[in-house]
């Protein structure tokens, strides 16, 4: 892979000689990549190339994968992840997470965005409660849509709106890196263009990292592109590099469509 | 670099080939018109020049044609790599063609202007440039067709001897001027149609730049150009 014109001066996670398997089977091989700060992160790359898994060994939630083994080093600001002293609930509320399917938990908005700061002990005060709620739900684009109807479940939202819930539940607890695994693939494009949006907003208090089939969106959305493909890092560069001018054969192929 | 046509989508690969047949057409309509005005010109044969007038407007029509496709391709299939950056390419290549096409109508039109010019030593000077010309537009649109940066490299290095036959032409012309005063209209002309050769030389050039980028991605370093022509005008834009 090319590295040049590459330096993030300030990387918030490092990822050096990544392999993560599952039993016999490896499924990354080798992975080393710095995710910026101040940037959003977009992997792409066909069904089955790892950047899922890749990216799920970003919070250790192959943990709970029976059998996954994941072998070299992942950093978050220096820190090794996977160190034995590390907290993984604390590990995962510095490194949140948005998964494909909207999944709100069956309860109130309110109490979606509130459970966080609440096991974190974020909150002393109710009033702490209402404006962390009050922040986050902002944040995620959708104080304005729900703000009178909070003791309502989050399952009655639209699909758009459950997620853009599970945005404001993943940011409540002041993460330090969001990681999306296909935030849209189950949204309508109105919906996604407000996901779009609210990527945009949250750049620079988070760093984000985003897993897209949909490569227009990973060109709209990010700064910086991976491209993985059986389980290897292929390319990784400037985003208007990738998609204008890729330098690897394979990523061409992909982005042009004209892989497989 | 070869011409992969392997899309998973097919249609976007038949869309791309009736792109590449329109400018390949395109670009053979103009090669043909600038032969066919200097030879009109060189025989003052006037049908000859009508009709390169009146074949100016399918390339004008060509070029429409081209441009719809390009957008409704990009709006469709959104290009990436190298296929945007063909799309791109192939926008501003038709519209260079399209110029191209436009100083040989100019050039047939000035055929029906003048008499005896068999008698100017210009002409024949002007019959070589304008094969060099020819040349030059046709490689450029081969390269084009083939994918081919090596050969559009040697388009722009070979601008310089256009540059070179101008330079001498606009001295000859000069000179016949002052020695056959009542020649003077003839002559200016003839120095227009220089000039208009000089242009389409610098446009095969501007085709074989964009060849450059689309195969590699990156500009082409700035060439050795050779001297100004003598009027230093031949980095100006006509009109």
């Amino acid at each position: 892979m090319t590295q040049e014109d590459l330096t993030i001066l300030d990387p918030k996670m490092t990822a050096h000689g990544v392999n993560v398997f599952y039993g016999e089977k490896q499924a990354i091989n080798n992975v080393s990549i710095d995710v910026g700060t101040d940037l959003v992160t977009a992997f792409i790359g066909p069904s089955g190339c790892g950047k899922s898994t890749f990216l799920r060994s970003l919070n250790r939630m192959n943990d709970t994968v029976a059998g996954a083994k994941v072998t070299g080093e992942i950093k978050l600001d220096g820190e090794d992840i996977y160190a034995p002293s590390m907290d993984v609930v604390q590990l995962r509320a510095r490194v949140g997470m948005v998964f494909q399917k909207p999944n709100p938990f069956p309860k109130s908005i309110y109490d979606n965005v509130a459970y966080g700061p609440r096991i974190h002990g974020l909150a002393p005060q109710k009033a702490d409660l209402d404006g962390i709620v009050e922040k986050a739900l902002t944040r995620a684009g959708l104080w304005d849509e729900v703000k009178d109807r909070l003791q309502e479940s989050g399952t009655a939202l639209s699909g758009g709106q459950q997620q853009r819930l599970c945005i404001a539940r993943a940011i409540a607890v002041d993460p330090e890196v969001v990681l999306m695994d296909e935030p849209c693939s189950a949204l309508d494009p109105i919906a996604t263009a407000k996901i779009e949006e609210l990527i945009h907003e949250l750049r620079g208090k988070f760093a984000i990292v985003i897993v897209t089939h949909n490569m227009q969106q990973a060109a709209r959305v990010s700064q910086r592109t991976a491209f993985f493909h059986l389980g290897t890092l292929v390319e990784y560069g400037k985003t208007t590099d990738i998609f204008t001018n890729p330098r690897q054969e394979r990523t061409k192929d992909y982005i042009t469509g004209r892989y497989g | 670099m070869a011409i992969v046509n392997d899309h998973t989508v097919k249609a976007f690969d038949e869309d791309l080939n009736r792109l590449r047949g329109l400018i390949s057409e395109m670009g053979g309509r103009a090669e043909q018109a600038l032969l066919q005005a200097m030879s009109a010109l060189n025989n003052g044969d006037l049908d000859l020049a009508a009709q390169v007038v009146r074949d100016d407007k399918k390339i004008d029509a060509l070029e429409s044609e081209v441009e719809q496709l390009t957008v409704q391709t990009i709006a469709l299939r959104a290009p990436m790599a190298d296929d945007l950056r063909e799309m791109i390419a192939a926008l501003k290549i038709v519209s260079v063609v399209e110029r191209i096409g436009d100083y040989a109508k100019n050039i047939a039109k000035r055929v029906a202007l003048m008499d005896q010019t068999r008698s100017i030593e210009a002409i024949p000077l002007l019959m070589s440039m304008s094969n060099i010309v020819a040349e030059l537009i046709h490689d450029a649109l081969d390269s084009f067709a083939a994918r081919d940066a090596e050969l559009a490299v040697r388009v722009t290095v070979r601008d310089k001897n256009v540059d070179d036959f101008y330079n001498s032409i606009f001295r000859t012309l000069v000179t016949f001027m002052m020695e056959n005063p009542k020649y003077i209209s003839e002559s200016a002309h003839l120095l227009f149609v220089a000039k208009n050769l000089e242009r389409m030389g610098d446009h095969a050039t501007n085709i074989a730049e964009m060849v450059y980028y689309v195969v590699t991605g990156g500009q082409m370093e700035e060439r050795e150009r050779g001297e100004q022509p003598e009027d230093g005008a031949a980095e100006q834009e006509q009109g």
